[in-house]
C-alpha cells in the first residue's frame, strides 16, 4: 500500500546572510493512511521545520515530499493554500482560534474557504463540534471557553473538512496535565476510527500515546531500533 | 465565498467602530464638500440661466470694451444704432454708486441704475406702485427716481414713497415709482437698486457712461443680419476699430455664465477632493495598523487555506466598505450643507445625480486605490512568521 506522506532525501536549508544553514538534512520519512505517528525532538532539532513541511506551510529545497499522492515541490501559495485547505488539518499548541468568531464560526472557516454552501456548512461544522463533545457550546466565544474546550473546538476545525492528516504542533502544551489527557484520548478516538494523525512534541509522555515514534535530532529522523534512536533518546533525558 | 469574506470584513469593521468611524470621518468630509459644492455650483447655475432665459430673446447686448468706453456711446450714436433695420428699441444702460437721504433716513452705498423707458415697456420689468420711466423724463432728463422695493420700504417703512423728495448724491429727486419684488438671484434683482433716467445717472450723478446698451429687434427678424448691421454702425462711430466692442446674443451670454460657473465649480470640487485624497491615506494607514495587528489571524487563515487573492480581496473589500460608507453619509451630509447654503444665498436647491454617481465613484476608487497597500501586504505575509507573530 503506498504511503500517505512520502519524504524521500527531503532537506531544508535557510541563508542566514550570507550563510546557508541546514535545518533538516536527508529526511525520510513514510506514513500510511490510519498511523498515529509522534514525532519526538528536543527544540531546535528541525521539528518545526518538518512539520510546516508536511503541513505544506513551506516545501523542501532538496528532496520529494509526497502527500496523498500530490507532489508538493516549488507550487504557487495559492495551490499549497488549497492542499492545505483540502488534505491538512492543523491543531496549534495555542489553539490559534479567532476571538471575535464563535466557536461555530471558527470551525466553519476552512469550509468557507474550499466553497461549501451554507447548508453543507452547517451540517458538517455541528458534526464536527459533537464529535469532541462541544457541539452545546456553538455559539460560544473562545474567552468564554476553557483552555480544553478551546483546544477541543480547534481539533473540530481540523477535521471538518475530512484532510488526508490532522497535524498537531504540541497539541496539550498549553493545557494542565487533565485536559492533555482528555485531548490525547480525543486523538486515540479519531485514530481508532480511521484517521491519520502525526503529533509534533518535545515530550515524551505525550509521544507515548502514539502508536510508533520517531526522534529528530540535528536535522535528521530516526526510526526505533536505529542506533542514533537511542542516542537522541539519552541526549534528551540528558537535557 | 464573496459573501462570507463581506461579512467578515463587515465583522472586523464593526469591531473597531471608534477607529473605523474616526477613520471613515475624512471621507466623510471630503465627499460632504465635493458634494455640496457642485449642488450649489449647479443651483447658482441654474438660477442665473433661468432669469437670462426669462429675459426672453429677440434681444443683442453690446458692451464698449478698451478706450472708447470712457466717453460712451453718445446719445446722437443711440439715436444712430435705433435706425439699424429691425431693430424696435435700444435701450441704455449706466450705472453708480452713492448715499441717498429721505425720509430721515439716510443710507450709503445704494446701486444706482441709468435706465430708459424701453427697460419697463419691454422687458417686463414692472412697477408696482406710481408709474415707470417716461420718454419725456429721458428727454427733458428729470429728476424722477424709482425705488427697489426692499429700499423702499426700508426708506419709507408702511409710508407711501410716491411723490417724495429723495436726495441721491447731493441732487433732489421726486420718487415716482416703487418696483415691484423680485426674487431674482442678481442680474433682475433691483430690490435694493435706484433707477433714475440713464442720461441724468451719466450726468448728475457721474455715474458710467453708455458702454452696455440692449437692443431690441422684432420677433422672426434675422438675427445675423440686425448684427451685422449694428456692427457696421458702431465699426463706423469708432473711426473703423471693431475691436472696442462686443454683441452678444442671449444664447452666448448663457453659454458664457454657464462656462465660468462651471468652471468654478469644478475647480472648487477639485479643492474638495484633495480632502477626498487625505481621507484616502487615512484609510490606507489604519489599514496598514489593522494588518499588522491581525498578522496572526491573517496566517492562521492562509494556514487554513486561504489563498493570498482571498486576502487581498478580504482586505480590499474592508477598506473600500469604510469609503463607501463614508461616501454614503458624505453625500448625506453634503446635500443638508447645499440644501443650507441655497437657503442662506437665495437659489434653488437641485438635486442632481451627476455628484451623487461622481461622489459613489470617488469612494470606491479611494478605496481600492489606498486599500491596495495594505491588502497587497497581507496577502504576501508568510503564514509560518504570520502564525508566530504575538
Amino acid at each position: 500500500m503506498a504511503s500517505l506522506i512520502s519524504l524521500v532525501n527531503v532537506g531544508k536549508s535557510y541563508f542566514v546572510g550570507d550563510e546557508e544553514q541546514e535545518v533538516l538534512r536527508q529526511v525520510n520519512l513514510a506514513v500510511r493512511q490510519g498511523e498515529m505517528l509522534a514525532i519526538l525532538g528536543p527544540s531546535g532539532s528541525g521539528k518545526t521545520t518538518l512539520m510546516n513541511i508536511i503541513g505544506c506551510l513551506d516545501v523542501p529545497t532538496r528532496g520529494e515530499y509526497h502527500l496523498d499522492g500530490v507532489l508538493v515541490a516549488n507550487l504557487a501559495e495559492g495551490q499549497l493554500a488549497r492542499i492545505r485547505n483540502k488534505k491538512v488539518g492543523f491543531v496549534f499548541q495555542n489553539f490559534q482560534l479567532l476571538p471575535r468568531l464563535t466557536a461555530f464560526a471558527n470551525v466553519e472557516l476552512p469550509l468557507i474557504y474550499s466553497n461549501f454552501g451554507v447548508a453543507e456548512r452547517q451540517g458538517r461544522v455541528m458534526n464536527a463540534l459533537e464529535a469532541v463533545g462541544i457541539a452545546h457550546k456553538a455559539g460560544s466565544r473562545p474567552n468564554q471557553l476553557s483552555g480544553g474546550q478551546q483546544q477541543r473546538v480547534a481539533i473540530a476545525r481540523a477535521m471538518v473538512t475530512e484532510p488526508a492528516v490532522i497535524l498537531a504542533d504540541e497539541p496539550t502544551g498549553a493545557l494542565d496535565q487533565a485536559t492533555g489527557q482528555q485531548v490525547m484520548e480525543l486523538f486515540k478516538e479519531f485514530n481508532a476510527v480511521g484517521r491519520t494523525i502525526i503529533m509534533i512534541t518535545h515530550d515524551p509522555s505525550v509521544a507515548q500515546h502514539a502508536r510508533r515514534v520517531v526522534r529528530i535530532l540535528d536535522g535528521q529522523v530516526f526510526e526505533e531500533g536505529d542506533d542514533r534512536y537511542a542516542q537522541g533518546n539519552s541526549r534528551h533525558v540528558a537535557r | 465565498m464573496l459573501r462570507e469574506i463581506l461579512a467578515m470584513s463587515l465583522a472586523s469593521i464593526f469591531s473597531n467602530r471608534v477607529r473605523s468611524g474616526l477613520t471613515v470621518l475624512g471621507i466623510i468630509i471630503g465627499v460632504a464638500s465635493i458634494i455640496a459644492l457642485m449642488l450649489i455650483g449647479r443651483g447658482a447655475t441654474d438660477s442665473i440661466q433661468g432669469e437670462l432665459a426669462g429675459l426672453g430673446g429677440n434681444r443683442l447686448s453690446i458692451t464698449i470694451t478698451g478706450t472708447p468706453q470712457k466717453a460712451g456711446l453718445t446719445e446722437e450714436n443711440l439715436r444712430q444704432l435705433g435706425t439699424t433695420p429691425f431693430v424696435t428699441a435700444v435701450s441704455p444702460l449706466t450705472s453708480a454708486r452713492g448715499y441717498v437721504f429721505a425720509n430721515e433716513n439716510k443710507k450709503e452705498n445704494v446701486r444706482i441704475f441709468g435706465r430708459s423707458n424701453h427697460f419697463f415697456a419691454i422687458d417686463g420689468n414692472a412697477v408696482a406702485q406710481g408709474r415707470a420711466l417716461h420718454p419725456l423724463d429721458v428727454g427733458n432728463r428729470h429728476h424722477v427716481a424709482i425705488l427697489g422695493a426692499s429700499l423702499a420700504t426700508e426708506l419709507y417703512a408702511n409710508r407711501s414713497p410716491l411723490g417724495e423728495k429723495i436726495i441721491i448724491r447731493g441732487r433732489e429727486f421726486v420718487i415716482v415709482g416703487v418696483m415691484a419684488a423680485s426674487s431674482g438671484f442678481t442680474l433682475t434683482n433691483f430690490n435694493e437698486a435706484i433707477i433714475v433716467p440713464y442720461n441724468v445717472a451719466e450726468r448728475a450723478l457721474g455715474g458710467s457712461r453708455v458702454n452696455s446698451v440692449e437692443i431690441y429687434f422684432a420677433a422672426g427678424s434675422d438675427v445675423e443680419a440686425v448684427r451685422d448691421g449694428l456692427t457696421a454702425s458702431l465699426t463706423g462711430m469708432f473711426d473703423g476699430r471693431s475691436d472696442v466692442f462686443s454683441i452678444a446674443n442671449q444664447q452666448e451670454i448663457l453659454d458664457m455664465m454657464a462656462t465660468i460657473t462651471n468652471t468654478l465649480t469644478l475647480l472648487l470640487a477639485g479643492i474638495a477632493a484633495i480632502s477626498l485624497l487625505v481621507g484616502g491615506i487615512g484609510i490606507m494607514n489604519m489599514m496598514l495598523v489593522s494588518v499588522t495587528e491581525r498578522t496572526n489571524e491573517i496566517g492562521l487563515r492562509k494556514a487554513l487555506g486561504a489563498e493570498p487573492a482571498v486576502i487581498m480581496v478580504q482586505f480590499l473589500i474592508e477598506a473600500v466598505v469604510l469609503c463607501v460608507l463614508g461616501g454614503a453619509i458624505g453625500i448625506v451630509v453634503g446635500m443638508a450643507l447645499a440644501y443650507l447654503g441655497s437657503l442662506f444665498i437665495g437659489f434653488d436647491f437641485v438635486v442632481t445625480l451627476s455628484p451623487v454617481l461622481l461622489a459613489v465613484g470617488f469612494s470606491v476608487a479611494v478605496g481600492l486605490i489606498f486599500g491596495l497597500v495594505p491588502a497587497r501586504k497581507a496577502s504576501r505575509l508568510n503564514p509560518i512568521d504570520a502564525l508566530r507573530y504575538v
